[in-house]
């Protein structure tokens, strides 16, 4: 065995640099915490933020009971919702599909030219809010459903092609070259290497990005496209409360079928 | 039938993967391709179908030299060698038949193998070969629930469809216990001998090469140090292929192997 004798009672799992560094950056953290408390508060009246309570309790009590008797009613807007969402998840994975490809690694035809729009598509549908791109549209094509449609398939592009591309550059390569080593082409490679290791990943997204769309979608009524957030925009407008607590209730009850449904599916995928 | 002439590889890295390999291979022989990890095996069976891209040499399969190939030509000519690989690549959601049919890839047109309609001599085929190596009461489960044995039968039968003129194997044995690979490499060996198939088997369990190949081929740092007769692979030349100390330390474990298998066969190595 070795010589030492004495072994050393002092044990730390980082070099005290480190250590210093790690304390430094944590006082670096509260110090930034603190900055930006005073900034935010700078502006508060406190006088309405110590009446917050007050308020609170009295739009709440305004709020109960909801208006049960105006529930036939939200039923035709509902449904409109859940087609705003439904049509533009389709739409959106349509078009996602081939921006996926052109935006993988391995996949892409050109990693000059058409990698790089394909990234931009990308980047670009995501970084715009679909309420943003409703408002747009609305003033393009007018207010109504077809706006919303379009609002929720551009968004959804961007979130739908980011994840299936890094699905695609994640797949098995052994898969892939024992199928190219057949002399498939390249078509075919892609459609019995590549498609059936990507199918599970692209069900789950597809789903998961329905279940975000249902919610996304009850607001976009508030800039004129259509669906349920046209009566909610109406309701506030007229301050009339218990309708409010009734078109919460619903878009509550609907995201919560919304989301069971999409676990059960995502369950029977993968 | 296989002509191998100078063929050498460097990686983008510079580092030097093959050195100047010549190898003759003819009609119906089993290559064994033994040496240590890093020697250059898995590069030089892949140079051959060009999964990776030799640097200089030539490949000659019958009178083409493939790596001078554009990307179409590649493409007919590698429907003329099948590859089996290590940990099988299948594919592992499509069903036995499908990744069986693949092998048939090179020869249908685009829109029949994605509607997944062969051509009905080609599903006759595949049926035969999974009938050939046992597999036929699976062919309509997915290849992820069959067994390590059972997927590499139907890699082979998924080679086998492409009706090669030439086996590249890549580690068969690589991931399964010593029964299954004694299986597998029995099957292999009938399997060429039926059809007078040349094969090159690069494998690293020596043992089971000697008891199998017609030739044994011995790389060390990329290159070829060995080649001749499993019978002829003494000591010496296992030193030279692996370096001395490692080849001791590999004895001891394969004989601690035939100890546990009832079923073993009189080792040949050194005889």
């Amino acid at each position: 065995m070795s010589e030492i004798t004495h072994y050393r009672e002092v044990w730390a799992p980082r070099p005290p640099r480190t250590r210093l560094l790690i304390w430094f950056a944590w006082l670096l953290l509260v110090a930034l915490f603190v900055y930006c408390w005073q900034v935010m508060t700078e502006n508060t009246i406190w006088a309405f933020v110590s009446d917050a309570p007050r308020q609170a309790m009295d739009i709440g009590s305004r709020m109960v009971p909801p208006r049960w008797s105006y529930l036939p009613e939200l039923l035709e807007p509902l449904w409109d919702t859940l087609n705003i969402a439904t049509l533009g998840t389709l739409g959106g994975i349509v078009m996602a599909v081939p921006v996926a490809f052109l935006a993988a690694r391995n996949t892409t035809p050109s990693t000059r030219f058409l990698r790089p729009v394909a990234l931009f598509v990308i980047v670009a549908s995501r970084s715009i809010n679909s309420l943003i791109w409703a408002l747009l549209l609305v003033a393009i094509i007018g207010p109504g459903l077809l706006a919303g449609i379009v609002a929720i398939a551009l968004r959804s592009i961007g979130f739908v092609g980011k994840l299936l591309y890094e699905a695609i550059e994640e797949i098995d390569t052994r898969q892939v070259e024992a199928v190219s080593a057949t002399g498939a082409s390249a078509m075919q490679v892609l459609n019995y290497a590549i498609v059936p290791q990507v199918v599970p990943t692209f069900i789950a997204i597809g789903v998961f990005r329905w279940d975000i769309n249902i919610r996304e979608s009850t607001i976009l009524g508030l800039v004129g496209a259509g669906g349920i957030g046209l009566k909610l925009q109406a309701s506030i407008n007229v301050l009339a409360w218990p309708q409010v607590t009734m078109i919460l209730l619903l878009i509550l009850g609907t995201v919560v079928v919304s989301e069971w449904v999409s676990a059960k599916l995502r369950r029977a995928v993968i | 039938m296989l002509q191998i002439d100078a063929l050498s590889k460097t990686y983008r890295a510079g580092d030097r993967a093959l050195s100047d390999i010549s190898l003759s291979v003819p009609q119906g022989q089993i290559v064994g391709l033994v040496g240590p990890s890093g020697a250059g095996k898995s590069t030089l069976i892949r140079c051959i179908n060009r999964l990776v891209e030799p640097s200089t040499g030539r490949i000659l399969l019958g009178d083409i030299d493939l790596a001078g190939l554009g990307k179409s030509d590649l493409r007919r000519q590698r429907r003329r060698i099948g590859m089996i690989f290590q940990e099988y690549a299948l594919v592992e959601r499509l069903t036995v038949m499908e990744n069986v049919l693949s092998g048939r890839l090179g020869y249908v047109p685009f829109w029949r193998s994605c509607l997944r309609r062969f051509e009905p001599h080609d599903v006759r085929r595949a049926y035969a070969l999974l009938d050939r190596v046992g597999l036929l009461a699976h062919a309509d489960k997915r290849a992820d629930a069959l067994s390590g044995g059972q997927r590499q039968r139907v890699g082979i039968a998924r080679a086998l469809a492409q009706e090669p003129e030439l086996l590249l194997v890549d580690e068969p044995t690589a991931s399964l216990d010593p029964k299954t690979s004694r299986q597998i490499m029995r099957l292999l060996t009938e399997i060429c001998a039926e059809r007078a198939l040349p094969a090159i088997v690069n494998i690293h369990d020596v043992p089971l090469a000697c008891q199998f190949v017609h030739r044994v081929v011995g790389l060390s740092g990329g290159k070829m140090v060995f080649d001749g007769d499993p019978a002829t692979l003494d000591e010496a030349a296992l030193s030279t292929i692996y370096g001395a100390d490692d080849w001791q330390a590999m004895r001891q474990e394969s004989q601690d192997d035939e100890v546990i298998e009832s079923d073993a066969r009189p080792m040949r190595v050194g005889a």
